[in-house]
């Protein structure tokens, strides 16, 4: 449907052209390839940081104090992005927080993955009051408020790097239990599980290798998802004090550290700003893509 | 309209047992803290005091008898007394969780006014560019990180346009920001969700059945197919809200908005544990009953839940 205002017509044009044009890939696969190359770059940033940061991201020099990005009126080539509030190289703590966000998503991931998986394999596959009992931990799991228990189980017990994924962990594991319950419910009377049964195997392995290869894509799909959520809820937590601590590189920490430049020098905020929104970004399009085509 | 009497026991039954639950967390919390005690004399006490101050509070009794004695206490409205504030912690509650309602209340109505329709409106123009955009919109919310996207609004609406008041709560002009930026927190999931609902409510036999009937467009849209659509909304809605009051910490510290978010994080800061607990468990038992009203009312619109359960 074509706006009859020319201005807005000839809008409604030029984004149809550009999204006919893009469609050239089918949509889904457009979404997989952006977040596969986004989490790509960060993922390689993360772990070449000490060959590509041009400077240490801990280094202090009172007398280069929030020195402007090289693109800005004022800034040096010395310093790409810049220098903070300490006079530490911008660019070097980017690239070392993004070795943070990717270790405390996946980490955190993974534990939840484990400890959420293993809960709905048993709950699918038994039914009965087991079922019961996960789905209300999971009903219980849901009325906590996510921030606000993180946050105060973080200020207890501390915030070391492990803490902070467990505590997360402690806290995401719902939907890996859910979507594990569905697929192992779907599964459990299938052919190859009853087989299985009939020739005397045991239930752990049934549970291991019978049902939960079926469910490596759809777990995928979660565990991509996840991660964006932990490593959201992890800059939360160090934005508000109480996640990673300093001189560690946390994005969410580094705009803490410039909120008091907001004013004058908003770049401060920014840089990790985007750095945060376009790793998110890039981990939500993986899962949606890597998601089997059906109703999205 | 009718509701079977076994759905909504099981349902209240429910309710009990998950904020019971939540109370033996929210009473774990508290002591796992440290020693009470020793923090209710403060640091220049001397170890009579606070023997004395232990067994004046039954803090030597067993953990079970406290939890009950505690419990009793919570039921009658007594959440104890705030190291920090020196306060009692529902006094603290009271002048601040209208604060957060506000905020929470206003942040709900912005997400919702854009969700619906802009939902409908991608359902209605499926794999449009218009859809398209809907859903990038969507995967941008859900990316952004709510206190980035509190200073942008601070920078652009505060400094740049100098339109609205950067800080604080004294005035309703205050809470445009913050809700405008915890709305974009929950609004994606209402969005994705309205959409999924819509198209698959377009594709239903009855909006079929009334179209055939002659029924004018507009009509079959709204009264047949929204009105099936929004049943899911209103459970995501509940749950959303809850999601709210939790996010709503992050927005208030921005805004400097003090409300219980705010109370939370400055009393986890100082170690004050009577409040955090009592954030905690209002905040769950405020989430517990809206989606026990939100499933009630759902079982109410549409019996079938209720035969289901």
């Amino acid at each position: 449907m074509r706006p009859s205002i020319p201005a807005l017509r000839w809008g409604h044009d030029v984004i149809a052209a550009a999204l006919t044009a893009t469609r050239a890939f089918r949509l889904p696969n457009l979404k997989l390839l952006v977040g596969l190359v986004i989490v790509g770059v960060v993922l390689f940033v993360a772990v070449f940081a000490p060959l590509l940061a041009p400077a240490s991201p801990y280094d202090q020099s009172l007398s280069d104090r929030m020195v402007p990005p090289a693109f800005m009126v004022g800034g040096s080539s010395q310093h790409i992005l810049g220098t903070d509030g300490l006079g530490r190289d911008y660019a070097s703590r980017l690239i070392y927080g993004a070795r943070i966000a990717l270790m405390v998503g996946a980490g955190t991931a993974l534990l939840s993955g484990v400890f959420g998986t293993v809960l709905g394999l048993i709950a699918g596959y038994y039914g009965g009051w087991v079922d019961t009992a996960v789905m209300y931990l999971v009903t219980v799991r849901l009325s906590l408020p996510l921030i606000l228990v993180a946050l105060s189980v973080v200020g207890l017990v501390g915030s070391a790097l492990p803490t902070i994924m467990a505590v997360l962990a402690m806290l995401l594991w719902d939907r890996f239990a859910v979507v594990t319950r569905t697929q192992t419910q779907r599964l459990r009377d299938r052919e190859f599980v009853l087989l299985a049964r009939a020739t005397g195997c045991s239930d752990l392995h049934i549970l291991l290798r019978e049902i939960l290869p079926n469910l490596v894509a759809a777990l995928l799909v979660v565990a991509t998802l996840e991660m964006a959520h932990a490593i959201l809820l992890e800059s939360a937590l160090s934005f508000l004090g109480l996640g990673v601590r300093p001189p560690d590189a946390s994005w969410g920490l580094m705009i803490a550290e410039a909120k008091d430049y907001l004013l004058f020098d908003p770049w401060l905020i920014n840089l990790p700003g985007l750095a945060l929104f376009v790793l998110v970004m890039g981990l939500n399009l993986l899962g949606d893509g890597l998601q089997p085509r059906g109703r999205t | 309209m009718r509701m079977t009497g076994t759905f909504v026991l099981r349902r209240l039954a429910l309710a009990v047992a998950v904020l019971l639950t939540v109370s033996m967390i929210s009473f774990g919390l508290l002591h796992l803290s440290g020693d009470l005690a020793s923090a209710l004399a403060g640091d220049q006490a001397s170890s009579q005091y606070v023997e004395f101050l232990r067994h004046e509070y039954g803090l030597d009794r067993p953990l079970p008898v406290q939890y009950a004695a505690w419990l009793g206490r919570v039921l009658t409205g007594d959440l104890g007394r705030s190291f920090y504030f020196g306060q009692p912690v529902t006094a603290l509650l009271r002048d601040r969780l209208p604060i957060t309602m506000t905020l929470g209340a206003m942040a709900l109505v912005i997400a919702l006014a854009f969700a619906i329709p802009a939902g409908m409106l991608a359902a209605l123009r499926r794999d449009t560019w218009v859809d398209h955009l809907l859903q990038a919109i969507a995967l941008g919310g859900q990316a952004m990180p709510t206190f980035w996207l509190g200073f942008l609004l601070i920078i652009l609406f505060g400094v740049q346009l100098n339109w609205l008041p950067i800080s604080g709560g004294t005035s309703l002009q205050h809470f445009i920001m913050p809700a405008l930026a915890l709305a974009a927190f929950v609004m994606p999931a209402f969005l994705r969700i309205t959409r999924s609902e819509m198209i698959d409510a377009l594709r239903a036999d009855y909006v079929r059945t009334a179209h055939a009937l002659g029924h004018r467009p507009v009509t079959v849209l709204f009264s047949h197919a929204l009105r099936n659509a929004i049943l899911p909304v209103v459970s995501v809605g509940a749950v959303q809200a809850g999601f709210m009051l939790g996010g709503s910490i992050v927005v208030e510290t921005v805004f400097a908005l003090q409300g219980t978010g705010y109370l939370a994080w400055e009393a986890i800061a100082q170690n004050d544990y009577p409040v955090v607990q009592a954030v905690v468990l209002t905040t769950s038992a405020i989430f517990v009953l809206a989606t026990l009203a939100a499933d009630l009312l759902n079982a109410a619109l549409d019996p079938r839940i209720a035969l289901g359960a």
